[in-house]
């Protein structure tokens, strides 16, 4: 089959960085509990989370844009998630990996913070105690949609957003 | 039995000791002002060279209770294996108990949790602060007058949005 590429194409430079940002997102593991094992194992061979772009993991969050928030975080654990947080350059995202991360999950004690979007913008929660590989890596394929769909070159929808509801479609800002 | 003989050398040197079996589980229950003597005394002549338990309990609710808090203490012979737990009850104002960190190293961590969770003090302790909780924490979480879901604390925190980060 031959594939026919012509020698210019014309694109919006929005959409085309997002294609980019999308498909190379690159992790920062913030790994607490039981929530970062299977986040472990979605980034191995068996589940490999690299089909996806997503596969280097950074441990530094100045190379990451992606935060992976798996486990409960407590209280004592909240101030340093904030500062990863601020540390992680534009433009990044968060997924709420868990029960726990989203909500507090059973631990509703006075130590535990009863989800993470209380205190850092959350992009996508992901179910379950703790979720599947496959669920982390559906999350994965719906905040890409969610990147393509609403991510601008200069990152300005960011700077708009004040509380937790999302940016507009780019077609319907 | 072991235990026979240290029991009876305990009651011969402390009058006041009350000794109790439950399950294989040999206790002492001594006053907080003797604690440190029979510690010391388990320690040097009857061999417990490690403490491998030292944490509290808060009776408040508890039916029949006399006391507030209840002190453990676990020791264990390494040479023979037998185990002996020595209890002391507290009870407010005067939360203060020698430090066992002169007899055990080990107790150094223990004692900072107890503190953490009870407020109980450790007179003698080298360094005694909140080993588990945030230093500026102000409760002790453990107590059964404090509330499971805490006053608050978890939830006082900034809140970051999109467009400060």
């Amino acid at each position: 089959m031959a594939l026919t590429i012509p020698d210019v194409m014309l694109a919006r430079l929005d959409p085309l960085a997002n294609w980019v940002r999308a498909n190379s997102l690159w992790p920062m593991p913030f790994a607490t509990a039981c929530c970062g094992i299977e986040l472990m194992a979605t980034g191995a061979s068996k589940h490999d989370i690299a089909r996806f772009g997503a596969e280097v993991m950074r441990f530094s969050p100045r190379q990451c844009d992606l935060m992976i928030v798996a486990g409960r975080v407590v209280m004592k654990m909240l101030p340093v998630l904030q500062r990863i947080w601020t540390q992680m350059p534009e433009p990044k995202w968060c997924i709420s990996m868990g029960a726990c991360a989203s909500s507090g999950g059973v631990f509703d004690t006075y130590a535990v913070v009863q989800g993470v979007d209380r205190f850092i913008p959350v992009d996508m929660y992901v179910p379950g105690c703790p979720p599947r590989p496959e669920q982390l890596i559906q999350a994965i394929i719906d905040l890409q949609a969610k990147i393509k769909q609403t991510g601008t070159l200069q990152g300005t929808e960011f700077g708009k957003r004040t509380e937790h509801k999302g940016p507009l479609p780019m077609h319907l800002n | 039995m072991a235990h026979d003989t240290i029991i009876a050398a305990l009651k011969a040197k402390f009058a006041e000791l009350v000794t109790t079996e439950f399950r294989d589980n040999f206790r002492v229950v001594v006053a907080p002002a003797r604690l440190f003597d029979v510690l010391q005394s388990l320690k040097d002549e009857h061999g417990f060279n490690m403490l491998f338990e030292l944490t509290a309990a808060d009776y408040l609710k508890y039916p029949k209770a006399t006391d507030r808090f209840g002190v453990v203490y676990g020791l264990l012979n390494m040479a023979t294996g037998v185990r002996i737990f020595v209890k002391t009850w507290l009870n407010e104002p005067d939360l203060t108990l020698p430090s066992a960190f002169p007899l055990w190293k080990g107790a150094d961590w223990l004692e900072r949790e107890v503190y953490d969770m009870y407020g109980i003090l450790f007179d003698g302790h080298p360094d005694l602060r909140r080993i588990l909780m945030p230093e500026a924490f102000t409760s002790f979480p453990l107590r059964k007058d404090y509330p499971l879901r805490g006053r608050g604390e978890r939830h006082n925190f900034a809140v970051i949005t999109r467009a400060e980060s």
